[in-house]
């Protein structure tokens, strides 16, 4: 199967004050395309920065890592910010959507990265916002949807552009049992029918359990060895 | 592309009231600045606007006012005969002799009193100036002790309506009637028949003769006749650039509006650093979402200048708004080069008010750079983790 994501002895130290915090100590991992992968393992584990990392809105202190054969660990800022545009759709906990714009005009923000016209823009958002079941709710604002509803516009937000990859940071953690639900649901399907590959943060054991596989993660490093796949380990290039 | 304008708006609408603060701060402000520059251009317009450039002054070579300045009557005869000066209806070469006097008189809130200047002059000094208008009572008559008071003089003098009489010098004056110098610095004077002023005031020479030449050619050679000719040890100069150098006696003034322009643009600037580093804090989350999204950090940037410069705007219009009434007040203030009274109209016209906005944009402008530049370099991690 061939690998999307490429991990390469990656090393993340923060710096607080004089002391160093050893993040991640020396992952290697690669991740098919057409993956559902939950990260987990306890808080400062390293799960979230290792997330950070794949999605670019971070840099390894050492170590490489490819998506799709770019080797994005070695952009610079601003490449960076055009790379995340067009390849990583982003899910977070907390939804992050913007309150004073609605559901189409937050699902509309990463197209206006693109070259699309309003047209083509306004097609694209109506598909996303149909294919997360909110295709009534357009014209609603962040305060007028439930948590459910919040996460799926999020959702629609992140397949938008029919991007790479996409990374998911605990996406049920805000919601209650049934959305949660609804929300795994709606990610098994982007990554079946869709076909998105898709990289998950995530404490909890169920929502674990929804995707094809997991990875622990214990002081930086991953509990399940170098390649982590037990079944079919995917091929890191060296 | 940029973040939309939507999101701003929303965000400016979303907190309307700390919104609703920031623009009243910033306005108040602004209006302080607006009614000072409103003051010097109303001082400014008082004496410039007097000076046509059409008309010529002649005075004594050296001086700078029309105080110091004298031209005698032999001289006058000389001046009355130059080529290119142009004709009236009769006939008469439009050319007016006039004397400066200045009189003290109890003002209505000082009654020590204060300078006001006086000039004689003849009908001719009227029809050079026919923006000037009786607007009370009737004109002078020569060879009397009559006189029309400027209705700014009036409103602010003793003694000065239609019917009043005052005592200056060996005699009393009569007021007859009150003029309107249609803003010019003639709003600041009264005025009666040169030739009763020069003879009770034993005045054996005229201060000024102000000439109307036929055309700009015929300026330049009547200015070139003047200059030249050592006998006469005159100089001539348009009226326009005499009044111009006129307030340079004001610089005490000029100098309190730059010195407060800059402390209320420093004001506003800081009000809306303020508002912005309080609105971008509470967006952090917000804005480093958008990073994640693929904006870029000039963008951010972009975003919280545009919104600092937007609300610095509607400041800037509740300034014009708050400033408003201050063209309503008309005060005096003495210019430190003729010693005397000018009397002006506070005079926010639009190129003011427009200045006063466009300064509050310049200092959302600047106010917001520094919040937004913290934005900008927020790392996205870590504002992700922000609540």
């Amino acid at each position: 199967m061939e690998t999307l994501v490429e991990i390469h002895d990656v090393r993340k130290v923060y710096k607080r004050d004089q002391f160093e915090i050893p993040v991640l100590n020396g992952i290697t991992l690669g991740v098919p395309r057409g993956d559902f992968l939950a990260l987990m393992g306890p808080s400062g584990s390293g799960k979230t920065t290792l997330l950070n990392l794949i999605a670019g809105i971070d840099r390894p202190t050492s170590g490489r890592i490819l998506v799709d054969g770019q080797e994005v660990s070695s952009y610079s800022e601003t490449a960076l910010a055009s790379w995340r545009a067009r390849h990583v759709g982003f899910i977070f906990q907390m939804y992050n959507l913007i309150p004073v714009l609605n559901a189409a005009e937050n699902v509309e923000l990463p197209l206006l990265l693109t070259k699309l016209n309003r047209k083509q823009r306004k097609q694209h958002v109506e598909n996303a916002l149909a294919i997360v079941g909110l295709a009534d709710r357009m014209t609603h604002y962040p305060r007028q949807l439930s948590g459910g509803q919040e996460q799926r516009v999020a959702i629609a937000r992140a397949i938008v552009t029919d991007p790479t990859i996409l990374v998911a940071d605990e996406p049920t953690g805000d919601l209650d049992a049934k959305n949660a639900d609804e929300t795994l649901d709606l990610l098994q399907r982007l990554n079946a029918e869709f076909e998105k590959t898709i990289v998950m943060v995530t404490h909890d054991p169920k929502a674990a359990g929804r995707a094809k596989h997991a990875l622990h993660l214990d002081k930086g490093v991953l509990a399940e060895g170098q390649y982590g796949y037990e079944a079919e380990p995917a091929v890191v290039r060296t | 592309m940029a973040i939309p304008l939507k999101y701003n708006i929303g965000n400016i609408s979303s907190r309307r009231v700390s919104t609703l603060m920031s623009v009243l701060g910033i306005g108040i402000v602004i209006a302080v600045m607006l009614s000072m520059m409103a003051l010097s251009n109303g001082v400014n317009s008082a004496i410039i606007s007097t000076g046509s450039k059409d008309n010529l002054m002649i005075m004594r070579d050296g001086s700078d006012t029309e105080l110091d300045s004298w031209v005698d009557k032999a001289k006058f005869q000389v001046l009355r005969t130059l080529p290119g000066i142009q004709k009236d209806a009769q006939g008469q070469p439009v050319i007016s002799p006039e004397i400066i006097i200045v009189f003290k008189l109890p003002k209505k809130d000082n009654p020590k009193g204060s300078n006001v200047n006086v000039r004689g002059v003849t009908p001719m000094g009227f029809e050079m100036r026919p923006y000037l208008k009786v607007i009370e009572g009737r004109m002078f008559r020569p060879g009397v002790n009559e006189v029309i008071v400027s209705r700014r003089i009036r409103d602010r003098f003793v003694g000065c309506n239609v019917g009043d009489s005052f005592h200056f010098g060996p005699q009393d004056w009569n007021v007859v009637g009150i003029f309107d110098g249609a803003g010019t610095s003639f709003d600041s004077e009264i005025w009666t028949d040169v030739g009763y002023l020069g003879s009770v005031r034993k005045r054996e020479s005229y201060s000024t003769v102000v000439i109307r030449p036929a055309d700009h050619d015929a300026a330049t050679s009547i200015k070139a006749a003047v200059d030249n000719d050592n006998r006469l040890k005159l100089q001539a100069k348009s009226e326009y650039q005499y009044y111009d150098e006129q307030t340079s006696g004001l610089v005490g003034i000029k100098v309190l509006v730059g010195f407060v322009t800059f402390f209320m643009v420093i004001g506003a600037t800081l009000g809306a650093m303020n508002t912005m580093f309080t609105a971008v804090a509470s967006r952090t989350r917000e804005l480093a979402t958008l990073r994640a999204l693929g904006f870029k950090r000039r963008a951010i940037l972009m975003t919280v200048v545009i919104e600092s410069a937007f609300v610095s705007l509607l400041g800037g219009l509740a300034g014009v708004l708050l400033a408003l009434p201050v063209n309503l007040i008309s005060t005096g203030t003495t210019n430190f080069k003729t010693f005397s009274e000018v009397a002006f109209n506070f005079n926010m016209g639009p190129a003011v008010a427009l200045r006063g906005i466009l300064l509050a944009v310049v200092a959302g402008v600047i106010g917001g750079l520094l919040p937004a530049i913290s934005a900008a370099r927020l790392p996205i991690t870590r504002a992700l983790r922000e609540i």
